[in-house]
């Protein structure tokens, strides 16, 4: 018998195994990630256990997708004139 | 936060804010922000009068966005806050931005991570979160979703309590059942225990492992790859 056929959430309960950046490794990369992602790169391979992370962490996959919807519709404020 | 607080908040000595090291490959957006919030006088406090509109600008959109029942001036009142936390945070952290994305791209992770903690943080700010490990139930309905099954989920939803209640510590028992099946957002229940969102992710990561290993050993068979 396997959990899949038994209509519980198994990623909310179990989790996933192989590689998980955390809270933590998850904030730090946010920002490369959401661009690859948009760009269309292979974000979830060039940046091992962010994905897996986001989807075993509502909190962080919520932020994630608040930043990659701000990069795509940016507050309307110029850069200094630096 | 006013003009003049932002200058006071937000002026470490240049040393401080990276100056003199400035990341290779920038587009010209960043290296006019970086340019600037590492710069004296004048142009600083115009670029954090400028950085301070930029992520008041996020939070305000991401305040909205998920207001609930906050009111207007709830609303103002919270992006204004978090925009001020931001960009203390962004200033606070300006020398360990590599440029590996768009300077607004980074600094809007800052507004996107207080105002969401800010947002979770209100919403259950009247609710329990109990604090006693062995507080929190396994739910009676655990596995009840699929009727026409209803004689193996019901074993399912035994092997999981045995190994909740055998495999985990308290404290994994608790962060479990509270995150993962009460749906108490992480950095609420951080805030609640007094430690941090990376801490409590590292013992739920740990308290599924024990679960799955758990279930294992009692004949199931649990999926090395979890359903999105």
């Amino acid at each position: 018998m396997t959990l899949d056929d038994r209509g519980l959430n198994p990623t909310a309960l179990l989790g996933m195994e192989g590689p998980d950046v955390g809270c933590d490794g998850c904030f730090e990369l946010l920002d490369e990630y959401v661009e690859a992602e948009v760009a269309g790169a292979h974000a979830a391979a060039a940046f091992p256990g962010m994905a897996q992370h986001l989807v075993c962490c509502p909190a962080c996959d919520e932020e994630a997708v608040s930043l990659a919807a701000l990069h795509a519709r940016p507050p309307s404020v110029r850069p200094p004139a630096g | 936060m006013t003009s003049s607080d932002r200058s006071k908040v937000a002026r470490p000595p240049a040393s401080e804010r990276g100056a003199g090291s400035a990341p290779t490959g920038l587009d010209e957006d960043s290296m006019a922000w970086l340019r600037a919030l590492r710069a004296e006088g004048r142009l600083y406090d115009e670029a954090v009068r400028r950085l301070h509109d930029l992520l008041l600008g996020a939070s305000y959109r991401e305040v909205l966005r998920r207001r609930g029942s906050l009111s207007h001036a709830d609303v103002d009142e919270l992006a204004a806050q978090c925009a001020d936390d931001a960009t203390v945070a962004v200033l606070g952290r300006l020398p360990s931005y590599r440029g590996a994305s768009r300077f607004t791209t980074w600094a809007y992770k800052f507004a996107v991570l207080t105002t969401s903690v800010a947002v979770r943080s209100r919403a259950w700010r009247d609710r329990e979160v109990p604090t006693d490990p062995m507080a929190w139930p396994i739910p009676e309905d655990l596995s009840f979703d699929l009727p026409e099954h209803e004689a193996e989920a019901t074993e399912l939803a035994k092997g999981v309590r045995v190994a909740i209640d055998t495999e985990l510590t308290p404290h994994q028992r608790e962060v479990l059942l509270a995150v993962a099946v009460h749906g108490v957002p992480i950095d609420v229940l951080a805030e609640r225990l007094a430690t941090t969102r990376g801490a409590l992710y590292k013992t739920l990561h740990m308290a599924r492992a024990r679960l799955r290993r758990g279930l294992e050993d009692q004949g199931f068979t649990v999926p090395s790859r979890g359903r999105p």
